[in-house]
């Protein structure tokens, strides 16, 4: 750079090089740029570590109880039935069973356990029953259901887009293979009501299954699925339907089937009438009735509870250790003679 | 250029004795059989540039690109570099699939990441070969003067000339190409050449041209020119060349000093003609230059290596998943009539061909699980660099008010390689030194002057004044310590006058390579000493024994000096400033006007110069016989001390022992020191000798050399010394404090120079590389005799020979402090470097505290550069700002250069530019630390993350029949990493300090983490991973166990798949948010709205989604408002998972705090609790301790001084006890 020979021809190089130029360059000064904005920086102190281990376990052991609580309070009946409302021991028999004609109705009674407050929820319980298949999830046109001139946007329903030529309304493997099975309730010879509506999100009901489009072409096909669609009510009324089109996340699933809006009193013995019409036999799976009261924490479910008692347990727990070892063999804090450099001298 | 300037014409080549010799007997009969040898094929016919426009004498254009692209090889080549990339290839084949109905996710959502990523990468390629671009048309179209036809010259394009032209080139220019010198303004044919950007010497180097083409001078002569020369292929080797000149049917042998090599530079010589040899690449510059590399940091080629593991893992899942597929849809899918098995389109869910469904199926689940492989790390690590970048750029800590620039990090990919470099490897001039000479001390007939001390002293007194305080504090109890203390008192106070001394009078100085200052000599006062004989010789010996010519600025009437070396310049000033102005010089003699005579006015004063005998490194002394005004002739000479001491008449070592201490001192002080000396002679003495001294210069044979060496030693012998002087190598600002900072840090500092060996061994001592009681180990093949350099073989036996005495003499010493220093030439380099020996080298190398490598070429600097790289397997930086530099930037892992300064080249090369060396230490210490520590902890993070997210997927296959359904809407998985969690991944890559800068600058210790990559190791990567892995299996099955069959509202509905995915969801946008909140140690408002910013953005995301038109939004319609955030299972999930998630993590990190803290904890909870206020002694104790045990650096110096000391006074102590 500054060799003397440079400088010394040009004589007062030195001067040149020194004169202020280009001053716009220079790093305008902010926190920001400088990477000196202000800043917390919590450290994780002994205290404010058993500190927040107490205030989880403080926080989750009472939510554990409330929600065991509330899982224990609710009551629920379940009722398998697929193997009992066949009268047939293989596989082959009871499909060709439910596949072939004739009455298919099935007596069942059930045994309240406990008072069941109203509304008792009617569930049916489906298993190895994958909703979630991708081929089936994908099978339904969300336009077709909303909108009366949407009929023919069939595409994404295959293979149940088309029947003889015309679309379908409802199309798609979903729709297709709508659960069929019905169920009638009664104490001591009273038939009990069940109310099916409102057993669907409402928002699913307003506004994703249109007012005036109506089943068209419906189990038309050479095959046929499930149940089948009164054709003179619209998809918005249909809630068995709309509760079916609800994908369920697993194999093993509850649909909603409807209310029973009176209290049932313990040790009541409720006659069930079902007519066993939908196929589980070909893929072995069972069905299931439930019947069940809900608390403010949905259905019947202790692993909430115990999840919350078991993680608020693991922190009381903790919280203890670190305290134990706090006292047995504290660490002052910002002690340097744990620095690197001064536990192993030398040797970095 | 020439404006009020006079310069005498001068016929320079009687002024030197040996360098401008004929090249001698057997060189010439070497190069006379030259063409038939292979690699001696060059042929080249001087003014007919017509000739070589065919073949075989086509040779390439002088038309040069350094540039990695053209437009036509840009598309190919940059989307090759960027498919290079193993992750690119995944995603393209993921886009290419995505057009297909395997692909789970739509095709935009693939495509349009990918395009972006490319293209962003593509572009930033484009720009920066775009300016490279720009740089070389800069040059390409430089004009230079070329000759025509018919004796007229006229302008070109340096890209136009081709080999044969004849080009006119002017004072200050630099070579288009490289020249075969025919002559010059000087009439003996000589000029003057800078060849600072070849090898960064700046000295000049004298070329001279053949006796024959002498009478070229003219434009006109050229007119019917012609000549062959017949020469050597193009090759890398600066300093040599062969070939010869055939003209008017004589064969004329040439040799490196009548060559002109392009990118040197013309000085001192008002013009010189030359024909152009080698053009373009072939150019002995550009065969130097290697090929700019894509650099990658260590830290993102593990990151590939992360990649191979999950996409291994990928593939891995996917065939579990195709298996399964395949399993289920054999055995399972005939059964399940509601999915229409037997339809005949169907092939996806073929149960007669479940073989080939699988492999469909294969190729869906590898996009499926495509997110454990984040493309969006890549554009999230780009976008983090390029904003450090920023900050590097931004950061007024390195804006050099000066020259105006500031840092500049000029390819922003190796941000976080700052922060693990191990050995940095430093050109010397221009990077550690100002390359400026000033006198500063001198002793005469054995009185030290000059009260200024050097930067060197001035720093170490600063050090140890420190340091002695600390020591006062530290043992106050121990008597013997006291009586060491009370030893150190009177240092400490000369110390302390040294500091303010200093601080007060640093304006004055103002005269260029002069800081002297003694009022004893200046302003004339020195004719008031007692020894003022010696001092007026002292002074004439520094104005009269050198090569310099005077140049007069007829503006201010001073003169200045052009020299061969900045010393001898320096020399010339003090004489000037001292009263002995160096005027003029003639063919024959020195006028020197002396300003201060004993009586009345200034006087011209003529000494004839009778006979110079040069400097060469070899001879270490320069000598003048001059006959003064009064008839008495002087021998006057100037050396290393050594030897000049050596040289001493009996009568003439009055001060030799003072003298000696002295420049003792002086070395320690890190200055360059010589030694000066006279003798009278009797006329009859002298023409006796030189009578011999000419018979010997006209003689002809390989012993001339020896002879003119031999008969020259006869005169310099019996002198009398005078005096010593110091000169400081001005090092630039804070050098020295930088290297002892970063020699704390742990980091190993090379210097590579291509200065002579004592020039680069004073530097080592002024910055502290080198001291007083460091075993020097030299390793030379000239320390062998001249005669023995006959073979190859033998010597670079002698070289082996000399590595392995030097690690056997390492390993058996014994004392610890024992610190050794390696000095290589680059002779020995070259033996060093060959595929044998190189490992050996090495090995010896890592053990000594500093290497200086002296006299390299620019490719061995890469070479060594390599070496260190691939044989150490540790991070390397080169740092320098000449283009002979550029190979060992672009060879190093990072190359800085310094801007600034004149060359460009260096900067271009470069990664970083910075202005000044003393930078480095702010950008690794500060900026290196931050960048290693940010990148390592974002990119584990990412993976974590990805991981989460990828695997929950997975589980979901196994209850969904292996179908490919994915549980999330294919929008929450496509903002997952694209909205809700990159902007808290990014504020951690910019924003995370683990500790402010000044600890970082306090503690260099620190950067230790990163050299020994303690961020990024596999244990903690794996350790991630492993979290990744927990966090998705409590997410996954906590919410399916939850979520199980129940009715989850109150008014009994059950939860779908979406319901499911979206709580899912919403637990992982939690966890993984509360894992960076964990992560992160430095919350400024910008982290804290980007963490919990993402978390609300999700709400409002799903919220937004929901109130979309339910054909667009799907299940997920009015989903929050309507089913989840009335529910109340909804947030307990959310807590449970979140807690449980970040659970153990939280544990770790609280025991490894308490058990095992790492030191920017302890550091952090010092800060924290403002202990470093309360209590400053154990402070400022933990900050001297924090220091890496090094041996070089000041503070290696200081406390090398204190042993001794300490040392010292025990020995005193137990003498006085017991008295023997």
């Amino acid at each position: 750079m500054n060799s003397n020979a440079t400088t010394t021809s040009l004589g007062t190089g030195s001067a040149e090089s020194s004169a202020p130029r280009r001053n716009s360059k220079r790093p305008k000064y902010s926190r920001f740029t400088q990477q000196e904005l202000p800043a917390c920086k919590p450290i994780l102190t002994p205290r404010w570590v058993i500190t927040a281990f107490l205030l989880v376990s403080v926080i989750f052991i009472p939510i554990g109880v409330a929600s065991l609580l509330a899982s224990r309070k609710v009551v629920e009946i379940v009722d398998r039935y697929d193997a009992e409302c066949v009268n047939a021991t293989t596989k082959s028999e009871r499909v060709k069973y439910i596949q072939g004609p004739g009455d298919k109705t099935c007596n069942r009674t059930l045994r309240v356990p406990k008072h069941m407050k109203a509304p008792v929820h009617i569930y049916y319980q489906l298993d190895n029953f994958y909703q979630n298949h991708r081929r089936y999830v994908k099978s339904r046109s969300d336009e077709q259901l909303r909108d009366n001139h949407s009929a023919s946007e069939v595409s994404s329903c295959k293979p149940e887009d088309t029947a003889n030529g015309n679309p379908i309304v409802p199309c798609g493997l979903i729709a297709w293979s709508l659960f069929n099975d019905t169920y009638s309730f009664a104490i001591n010879n009273r038939n009990l009501t069940v109310n099916k509506k409102g057993i669907s999100w409402k928002s699913d009901r307003d506004h994703k299954f249109g007012k005036d489009v109506y089943p068209k072409n419906f189990q038309n096909g050479t095959l046929i699925g499930g149940a089948h669609l009164n054709s003179s009510m619209s998809l918005h009324e249909q809630e068995d339907l709309i509760v079916w089109m609800r994908t369920a996340a697993l194999p093993t699933f509850r649909k909603f089937y409807g209310k029973i809006e009176e209290d049932l009193q313990a040790n009541d013995v409720i006659h069930v009438t079902l007519k066993n019409y939908y196929n589980t036999y070909s893929f072995n799976g069972k069905k299931m009735l439930v019947l069940s009261t809900t608390s403010w924490l949905g259905g019947k479910n202790n692993f909430l509870g115990i999840a919350y008692l078991s993680v608020g347990g693991l922190c009381f727990f903790l919280a203890m250790l670190f305290s134990l070892i706090y006292l047995v063999k504290p660490r002052r804090l910002g002690d340097p003679s744990y620095l690197s450099w001064n536990r192993n001298p030398g040797g970095h | 250029m020439t404006r009020g300037r006079i310069r005498a014409r001068l016929r320079r080549s009687s002024l030197y004795t040996f360098s401008c010799l004929r090249p001698n007997e057997n060189e010439t009969l070497e190069s006379t059989s030259l063409p038939d040898r292979p690699g001696y094929s060059r042929i080249v016919y001087c003014n007919q540039p017509l000739v070589h426009q065919k073949r075989p004498l086509r040779y390439p254009s002088n038309y040069i690109s350094t540039t990695k692209y053209n437009i036509l090889t840009f598309l190919p080549k940059a989307l090759f570099e960027q498919f290079r990339r193993a992750a690119n290839i995944y995603f393209l084949l993921a886009a290419i699939l995505s057009l297909t109905s395997i692909s789970p996710f739509s095709a935009v959502s693939m495509i349009a990441p990918l395009a972006i990523v490319v293209g962003l990468t593509m572009a930033k390629e484009a720009v920066e070969d775009w300016r490279r671009f720009i740089q070389d048309m800069k040059v390409n179209n430089r004009k230079v003067n070329v000759h025509k036809e018919g004796g007229v010259f006229g302008y070109k394009s340096w890209r136009d000339i081709r080999v044969g032209d004849v080009v006119k080139v002017d004072k200050d220019q630099f070579f288009p190409a490289d020249l075969l010198l025919l002559s010059s303004s000087y009439e003996d044919g000589i000029c003057y050449v800078e060849t600072m950007n070849l090898d960064g010497e700046t000295n000049l180097k004298v070329k001279r041209s053949l006796e024959v083409s002498l009478f070229l001078d003219d434009d006109a002569t050229f007119k019917d020119f012609k000549g062959i020369i017949k020469c050597e292929d193009p090759n890398s080797s600066l300093y040599t060349f062969v070939g010869n000149l055939e003209y008017d049917r004589q064969i004329y042998p040439l040799d490196p000093s009548q060559i002109l090599l392009r990118d040197s530079k013309l000085r001192n010589t008002a013009y010189v003609f030359g024909v152009v040899i080698f053009t373009g690449h072939d150019t002995k510059v550009m065969q130097n230059a290697t090929e700019s590399p894509s650099k990658r940091s260590s830290v993102e080629r593990k990151m590939d290596y992360i990649i191979y593991i999950l996409f291994s893992a990928l593939v891995f899942i996917s065939v579990i998943s195709s298996v399964g597929f395949a399993v289920k849809t054999r055995y399972a899918t005939p059964n399940q009539w509601y999915l229409q098995p037997n339809d005949p389109k169907n092939k996806l869910y073929n149960p007669h061909q479940p073989a080939l469904s699988g492999l469909f199926h294969l190729v869906t689940a590898l996009i499926l699980y495509g997110y454990l492989i984040p493309i969006s790390l890549y554009v999230s690590i780009e976008f983090v660099k390029f904003l450090q970048a920023i900050f590097i750029n931004q950061d007024m800590h390195m804006y050099d008010e000066d020259s105006g620039t500031c840092a500049e990090a000029r390819t922003s990919n190796l941000n976080e390689e700052l922060g693990q470099v191990e050995t940095i490897l430093s050109d010397k001039t221009g990077t550690l030194t100002c390359n400026q000479m000033d006198f500063l001390k001198c002793s005469i007939s054995g009185t030290a002057y000059g009260t200024r001390n050097s930067e060197v002293e001035i720093a170490a007194a600063k050090q140890m004044a420190m340091d002695l305080e600390e020591h006062n504090s530290k043992m106050p109890n121990f008597h013997q310590m006291e009586k060491i203390n009370s030893g150190f008192e009177a240092s400490e106070i000369e110390l302390e006058t040294v500091i303010t001394s200093k601080d007060g009078k640093d304006d004055k100085h103002l005269i260029k390579g002069f800081s002297f200052e003694d009022s004893r000599l200046t302003d004339g006062n020195w004719l008031n000493e007692p020894n003022l004989e010696t001092i007026i010789l002292f002074f004439r010996i520094l104005a009269i024994c050198h090569t310099a010519i005077p140049e007069l600025d007829e503006e201010t009437g001073s003169f200045s000096y052009e020299a061969e070396s900045p010393d001898e310049a320096a020399f010339l000033v003090a004489a000037r400033e001292f009263g002995f102005e160096f005027c003029k010089r003639t063919q024959s003699s020195v006028v020197v006007r002396q300003r201060y005579p004993l009586f009345g006015q200034p006087v011209d004063r003529e000494y004839k110069i009778l006979t110079l005998l040069d400097f060469t490194s070899k001879r270490k002394r320069m000598s003048v016989i001059v006959r003064d005004e009064d008839g008495e002739i002087l021998l006057l000479c100037k050396g290393a001390d050594s030897i000049i001491f050596d040289r001493l008449s009996k009568n003439g070592k009055m001060y030799l022992e003072a003298t000696t201490r002295h420049l003792n001192e002086y070395g320690d002080a890190g200055l360059r020191t010589l030694a000066l000396a006279y003798k009278r002679l009797e006329e009859t003495e002298f023409t006796a000798w030189n009578n011999e001294f000419q018979k010997a210069k006209s003689s002809i044979g390989s012993d001339r050399e020896a002879m003119l060496e031999r008969v020259s030693d006869m005169m310099e012998r019996d002198l009398i010394l005078v005096g010593a002087t110091a000169v400081e190598d001005k090092l630039q600002k804070g050098v020295p404090q930088c290297i002892d900072k970063l020699a704390q840090a742990g980091l190993k500092i090379w210097v590579l120079t291509g200065d002579k060996m004592e020039t680069a061994i004073n530097i080592g001592f002024a910055c502290s590389l080198l001291r007083q009681g460091m075993k020097q180990i030299c390793i030379s093949a000239s320390h062998m005799d001249a005669s023995a350099q006959d073979s190859k073989e033998a010597v670079k036996e002698n070289i082996l020979m000399q590595i392995t005495n030097a690690s056997q003499m390492i390993k058996l010493e014994k004392d610890p402090h024992a610190a050794f220093a390696l000095i290589i030439d680059g002779k020995g380099l070259t033996y060093a470097l060959e595929d044998d020996m190189k490992h050996q080298f090495l090995e010896l190398a890592v053990d000594c505290a500093s290497v200086i490598c002296c006299r390299v070429s620019p490719k061995q600097k890469a070479l060594v550069t390599r070496l260190v790289k691939e044989g150490t397997r540790k991070t390397t930086l080169a740092i320098g700002d000449g283009a002979n530099d550029v190979g060992m930037i672009q060879e190093a892992d990072i190359g800085v250069g310094i801007s600034g300064a004149e060359g460009m080249q260096a900067v271009m090369a470069s990664d970083f530019a910075i202005a000044q060396f003393q930078f480095l230490e702010r950008l690794l210490l500060i900026h290196g630390h931050w960048c290693y520590k940010r990148i390592a902890q974002m990119i584990c993070y990412f993976f974590y993350k990805n991981i989460v997210f990828g695997l929950t997927l997975f589980y979901f296959e196994a209850f969904a029949g292996f179908s490919g359904q994915s549980i999330y809407d294919d929008w929450y998985s496509l903002s997952f990493n694209v909205i809700l969690t990159s902007l808290p991944v990014i504020s951690l890559g910019v924003f995370e300090q683990d500790v402010s800068s000044d600890v970082c600058l306090e503690f260099p210790a620190l950067y230790q983490q990163g050299t020994r990559n303690l961020f990024f190791d596999w244990q903690r990567i794996f350790g991630w991973m492993g979290n990744g892995l927990y966090s998705s299996l409590i997410i996954f099955f906590l919410n399916i166990i939850i979520f199980y069959d129940q009715a989850f509202r109150a008014d009994g509905q059950t939860a779908d798949m979406s319901a499911v995915g979206t709580v899912m969801f919403t637990c992982i946008i939690w966890a993984v948010n509360c894992q960076i909140a964990l992560t992160m140690s430095h919350f400024t408002w910008i982290q804290h709205l980007f963490v919990w910013g993402s978390v609300a953005m999700w709400y409002l995301f799903l919220f937004l989604y929901g109130t979309l038109s339910p054909t667009t939004s799907g299940n997920a319609y009015q989903l929050l408002v309507e089913a989840l955030a009335p529910a109340p299972i909804y947030w307990t999930t959310t807590l449970l998972v979140t807690v449980a998630c970040n659970l153990p993590y939280f544990a770790h990190i609280s025991f490894q705090r308490s058990f095992n803290p790492l030191d920017h904890h302890i550091i952090q909870e010092i800060k924290y609790y403002k202990k470093d206020v309360e209590d400053e002694f154990m402070w400022s104790r933990e900050r001297s301790k924090a220091r890496q045990k090094t041996k070089i650096g000041f503070t290696a110096r200081v406390e090398a001084k204190m042993r001794h000391l300490k040392a010292k006074l025990q020995k005193k102590q137990s003498s006085s006890s017991y008295p023997s």
